[in-house]
């Protein structure tokens, strides 16, 4: 069984972001860029079913500038097989990915597409979803426990108020939250091992998608900051002051 | 140009999300239908033909609808489709699940998680975890749009709209089964939708030790209990209390961070509130910086204090 993993290089969850002065964006240069870290996860998970002896292979796709190669070089340290970089200046929107993903999907013909379910940059928890939609595939998204069992998974995932448990057909696609599993930090063989592996480079144009999107950026602003507030010495006064300002 | 909003329901019962997300369709459009897709759900379908502005509810019905599973509110949502100029979802974990399934089987980008309406066709969203705010403009025909529904007022009850039968569609070849749901009951309000949160972090140091500080501060409150990140990574609260970038965002009347540092990833999930509250011992934290009213002490003596300040003020 192949398992196919795309993965986005995104700012760092610890870096804080800025805002451009200008207004174009936030800004980029010479920030610690990582991989999205539920896409980590995601290989992590794809990796676990390799090494149960359910997949057979792990390939990797990623979307996105040149540099994108060090994140698929991070997925193949982890465990993942082979890669592939679709090379695009544009951050493209997720409908675009998801259509690039599709045409990926049509030449590779995984079983079972896993992914991060959000990415930190964007926020918008579309890709795996709309994936599924241009496909015709079942949709398991947000899912804390991923059991495969021949052409079937068993997904948890996680709802308002608690767990819902599916079980799809597969070729199916399955979006990882925070509680699927905790990625491995890839052990230095494995980092030089990751470097022999291949990664073939493809553009858009390789592929027929236009990137060019719906949705026109007018302008990116720091959100407003709240004021800063006061010190209190004693929970009574905290009770005081609450009762005055109206919240209890 | 008519709208569609997504109810977001339990059946019996819509959910607040739903009288929010007609707000903000109504800065978009006077005519708003309002779509319940669920299974026995005529409860929901009359709570939703109260709310002020309603034009009326279409009432669909199936045991995959009832389960709100994504293939299914798809198919159904795009049949009706045709009729609209703009589909409005709250941005639920089930809104979540299925309104980008929707804008792509519809040909369109999503416009995810709208704080604020500009114009017909141009939206505030916050990106990096609400760390920017960007505001996109949309040129797509159709638009698929689902509203963070901390950002808008809920619309009153008052109205009487009619209830329709819409068609549920026939169940897919490809579609997902539902197994089973695990959901928690709690006498507490829903998080999301809280007046009041209580949330506790990883100073608590234990799950027993959470529910004996968090849980009786938060009843004495009438709030919803919430948890940091850093609390329900070391198993102390359940997945579904996390307040975050990675949980939920609320924007409750009075937030009340115990034994919370202020991590970047919480702070975007409560910085909204209107009254933030802080209790922790490190003066430095940066929970601080965001809190309006705060306690520089040990949670294990000013939790109770904060208890009995409460029953004197007749709390």
């Amino acid at each position: 069984m192949k398992v196919l993993v795309p993965v986005k290089r995104v700012i760092d969850y610890n870096v804080k972001v800025r805002v451009k002065p200008d207004q174009t964006g936030v800004d980029l240069a010479n920030v610690k860029m990582s991989m999205n870290p539920f896409d980590e996860i995601a290989v992590e998970e794809a990796v676990r079913l390799k090494e149960k002896g359910i997949a057979t292979e792990v390939v990797v796709v990623s979307i996105g500038v040149q540099q994108a190669q060090e994140t698929i070089r991070t997925a193949l340290a982890i465990g993942a097989d082979r890669g592939i970089l679709i090379v695009s200046d544009v951050d493209a929107e997720p409908l675009a990915v998801a259509k690039l993903l599709k045409a990926v999907i049509a030449e590779e013909s995984p079983n079972l597409v896993i992914m991060g379910k959000q990415s930190i940059d964007g926020d918008n928890n579309a890709v795996g979803q709309m994936l599924a939609a241009l496909l015709d595939w079942p949709q398991a998204t947000f899912a804390s426990k991923l059991d495969v069992t021949g052409d079937k998974a068993s997904v948890t995932r996680e709802i308002d108020g608690g767990l819902q448990t599916l079980e799809v057909d597969l070729p199916a696609i399955v979006t990882a939250d925070l509680r699927l599993n905790e990625p491995r930090y890839a052990s230095l063989p494995n980092i030089m091992k990751a470097k022999k592996k291949e990664i073939a480079m493809k553009t858009t144009a390789d592929y027929g998608v236009d990137v060019a999107s719906s949705l026109k950026v007018l302008k990116v602003t720091e959100p407003p900051k709240r004021g800063g507030g006061i010190k209190v010495e004693s929970a009574a006064e905290l009770v005081t002051k609450l009762k005055e300002a109206g919240a209890l | 140009m008519a709208v569609l909003v997504i109810a977001d329901h339990t059946n019996a019962a819509i959910g607040d999300g739903t009288a929010k997300t007609i707000a903000a369709a109504a800065k978009l459009s006077p005519d708003i239908d309002v779509l319940v897709a669920g299974e026995n759900a005529q409860g929901a379908a009359d709570a939703a033909a109260k709310l002020t502005g309603v034009r009326k509810v279409l009432l669909a019905e199936s045991p995959a609808l009832g389960h709100l599973l994504a293939e299914a509110v798809t198919d159904c949502v795009v049949a009706l489709a045709g009729g609209y100029d703009a589909i409005l979802i709250p941005a639920t974990s089930a809104g979540k699940n299925y309104a980008p399934r929707i804008a792509a089987k519809l040909d369109v980008n999503q416009i995810t998680d709208i704080i604020e309406v500009v114009s017909g066709d141009t939206f505030v969203r916050p990106i990096y975890a609400g760390n920017a705010l960007e505001t996109v403009q949309s040129s797509d025909a159709k638009k698929v749009i689902t509203v963070r529904t901390t950002a808008f007022q809920p619309v009153a009850e008052g109205g009487s709209a009619p209830i329709e039968k819409a068609d549920a569609g026939a169940a897919g070849a490809h579609e997902a089964k539902w197994v089973s749901d695990e959901v928690v009951k709690s006498d507490r309000p829903e998080l999301a939708g809280a007046k009041i949160v209580v949330s506790g972090g990883r100073a608590m140091g234990s799950a027993e030790e959470f529910q004996k500080v968090i849980d009786p501060l938060a009843d004495k409150l009438g709030a919803a209990v919430g948890a940091s990140r850093a609390a329900v990574d070391a198993g102390y609260a359940p997945n579904d209390y996390q307040v975050g970038q990675t949980g939920k965002v609320v924007a409750p009347q009075l937030y009340v961070a115990i034994g919370i540092s202020g991590a970047i990833q919480h702070l975007a999930g409560m910085k909204d509130s209107k009254i933030i509250v802080a209790i922790n011992k490190d003066a430095d934290a940066p929970i601080f910086a965001v809190a309006d009213y705060g306690l520089v002490a040990d949670y294990k003596t000013a939790v109770p204090e904060l208890m009995d300040a409460l029953t004197a003020a007749g709390k």
